[in-house]
């Protein structure tokens, strides 16, 4: 106890000397450790999302940017493929196709365009409000209406695309008719709409003022009997509302309407065989892929990354651990009077080394304390520290 | 008290030697030792203190032969026997006056520290006029009082034999003689033997006896 306490008054005494010591020994132990935290969290975060993910369909390109965009919506578009797809999927009878359009966003949120089969599939549950029922209404992940403190009534609007280009995707203003429970999955951090909706923020499909009722004939540049062809000064909605939603419409094949992926669940093991067997000819434009397997390539050079990282704190580590030797080995020799006082006191050398051995204890005892106080820190952020860091 | 006989000791190194014939202080008495700096007066109360040792001769303190002791023993006689005041305070600096002054209680196994010693070391700071100043760290204090904190320190355990070296030194007149006064009682309380080194001549007939370092022992190249 006495060396402790006289250890301690040294410490304290001392201050910079001693919270230079603490620091540094915190660090070298945090680093690697929060390392480890986060490395554990997002192998979870992206096994456990891509293990309940059977096979994805998308585009021929990169199967990493697919993987990521249709499971963790990751900002990065993959090549599009078009409804077809999933007609597609459907006419063979193989599995239940889910479409996916991943492509706006609204207030940095990304906006899933899909069906009401996505919301089964990843067994997402309301917490308050409905399911989306209409055009322009969305269902928000836990933490969007958290941190954008929404509520089912309120209204979100799709954010431009191209501030600056006039003939650019504009601003839908969209209802908020339901938040889902939280799921400690990508799906937090999601607008849900139906994948009609994200193709109106595309302007696949718009509603405007009704042309053959049109008095204002600067509006129209040309009436045939097959139609009226308006000019673009003809105002169109930019909220879809139970008055307008009739006028709103699509033009175009429904077919060739873009995707980002389509989530494939195969009716059982043979025909997943068969579909990812369909999908394997190389000039098809289309690819089949199994998400573990390529997000357990993304982990291998992960962990590749990691173990380079591991070597370089080892050296780093090996590095500040010397000169705290020699921090202590300097600080001995400046002591060497107080010691020699001690000495001539009565004090054996067992007690002398007991002294410094609990100043060590201390130093060590208050970095663990640290230490492990900013890995609660890092455990509570992972989650987001893992998206931000691994996935986005 | 101290019976010393044929003692040698030189520092390696330096060529200072130490050689003292015969030198006896007997129980209760109080002895000023004189001579010049250099001359091996600390060196003396070291040697009795068994915080070194000797090469040749015999050095018996309190019926105890100190040549015959282990480290650990020499340790443990030094800590049951004598309160050494150091020419140079040695104070511990990241430490305030109280556990300055009881400081050799948390350091020693041989002494414990009870609320009683910690009474005694509150009335002996009284007694010594730093009672005001126990929660102050060492580099706070005057010289002086530096050196009343280490005389407070070496007398706490109400050892058998005091050892001084120059504990008077840097204290202004009135102090050294309360100093000198607190030492003298010490010594008279416990039937103490007291050893002191120093300079100062104005304070020699207070001593029963003083003794010039040069008239008994042979310095000299090693």
């Amino acid at each position: 106890m006495h060396a402790l306490f006289l250890a301690w008054q040294y410490l304290v005494f001392n201050k910079i000397r001693s919270l230079t010591l603490v620091a540094c020994v915190t660090l070298i132990a945090v680093l690697p450790l929060s390392l480890e935290v986060l490395l554990d969290e997002s192998e979870r975060q992206l096994l456990s999302r891509a293990q309940s993910t059977p096979l994805l369909l998308g585009a021929r390109g990169s199967a990493l940017d697919l993987v990521m965009n249709a499971l963790y919506f990751d900002d990065e578009v993959p090549e599009l493929i078009s409804m077809l797809a999933v007609d597609e999927l459907l006419a063979m009878d193989l599995a239940e196709p889910v479409p996916l359009y991943t492509r706006f966003n609204a207030r940095g949120f990304p906006i899933v365009g899909t069906t009401l089969d996505y919301f089964d599939f990843r067994g997402l549950k309301l917490a308050q409000g409905r399911q989306m029922a209409v055009l322009g209404e969305i269902v928000l992940g836990a933490s969007v209406a958290e941190s954008l403190n929404l509520k089912p009534g309120d209204n979100l609007l799709s954010s431009p695309q191209t501030v600056f280009d006039l003939a650019g995707i504009y601003p839908l203003k969209m209802k908020v008719v339901g938040v889902l429970e939280r799921s400690h999955t990508p799906d937090d951090l999601a607008v849900f709409a139906d994948v009609k909706t994200t193709w109106v923020i595309e302007g696949l499909g718009h509603g405007h003022q009704d042309v053959s009722q049109v008095t204002d004939e600067t509006l129209i540049m040309q009436r045939s009997e097959n139609g009226v062809v308006a000019s673009p000064k003809l105002f169109q909605y930019n909220e879809i509302t139970a008055d307008n939603i009739d006028s709103f419409h699509f033009h175009g094949d429904a077919g060739e309407y873009p995707l980002t992926a389509v989530i494939v669940i195969p009716d059982d093991t043979r025909s997943s065989t068969i579909l990812r067997g369909r999908y394997l000819e190389e000039a098809g434009m289309h690819q089949v892929v199994l998400p573990e397997k390529v997000i357990d390539g993304l982990l291998q050079n992960i962990f590749r990354i990691k173990n380079v990282l591991d070597a370089v704190i080892v050296l780093v580590g090996s590095a500040t651990l010397l000169a705290l030797v020699l921090v202590f080995a300097l600080s001995l020799r400046l002591r060497q009077r107080e010691l020699h006082t001690i000495f001539k006191l009565g004090c054996s050398r067992a007690t002398i080394t007991y002294l410094l051995a609990a100043e060590i204890l201390i130093i060590g005892l208050i970095a663990a304390g640290l230490c492990a106080a900013l890995l609660s820190v890092v455990d509570g952020y992972s989650s987001d520290l893992v998206r931000t860091l691994f996935i986005n | 008290m101290i019976n010393i006989q044929s003692l040698e000791f030189h520092y390696p190194g330096n060529g200072f030697s130490l050689a003292i014939e015969q030198f006896d202080v007997a129980q209760g008495e109080k002895v000023a030792v004189i001579g010049p700096s250099g001359s091996g007066k600390t060196t003396l109360l070291n040697l009795a203190a068994g915080i070194i040792k000797s090469e040749r001769g015999s050095l018996a303190v309190a019926n105890t032969k100190i040549e015959q002791l282990s480290d650990a023993q020499r340790r443990d006689f030094r800590i049951n026997n004598i309160g050494f005041v150091f020419q140079d305070f040695e104070l511990i600096e990241y430490l305030n006056v109280m556990d300055n002054i009881i400081h050799p209680y948390r350091i020693t196994r041989s002494l414990q520290l009870t609320p009683s010693v910690r009474q005694r070391a509150i009335q002996l700071a009284e007694k010594i006029g730093i009672s005001d100043k126990l929660n102050r760290y060492a580099n706070d204090l005057s010289q002086g009082e530096k050196q009343r904190v280490a005389i407070c320190r070496a007398l706490l355990p109400g050892p058998k034999l005091v050892f001084a070296d120059e504990a008077t030194g840097n204290l202004d007149p009135r102090n050294k003689d309360r100093i000198l006064d607190l030492l003298f009682d010490n010594v008279a309380e416990h039937g103490a033997t007291l050893l002191a080194v120093t300079h100062d001549h104005e304070l020699l007939p207070r001593f029963d006896r003083v003794v010039d370092f040069l008239e008994f022992h042979t310095p000299g190249p090693a």
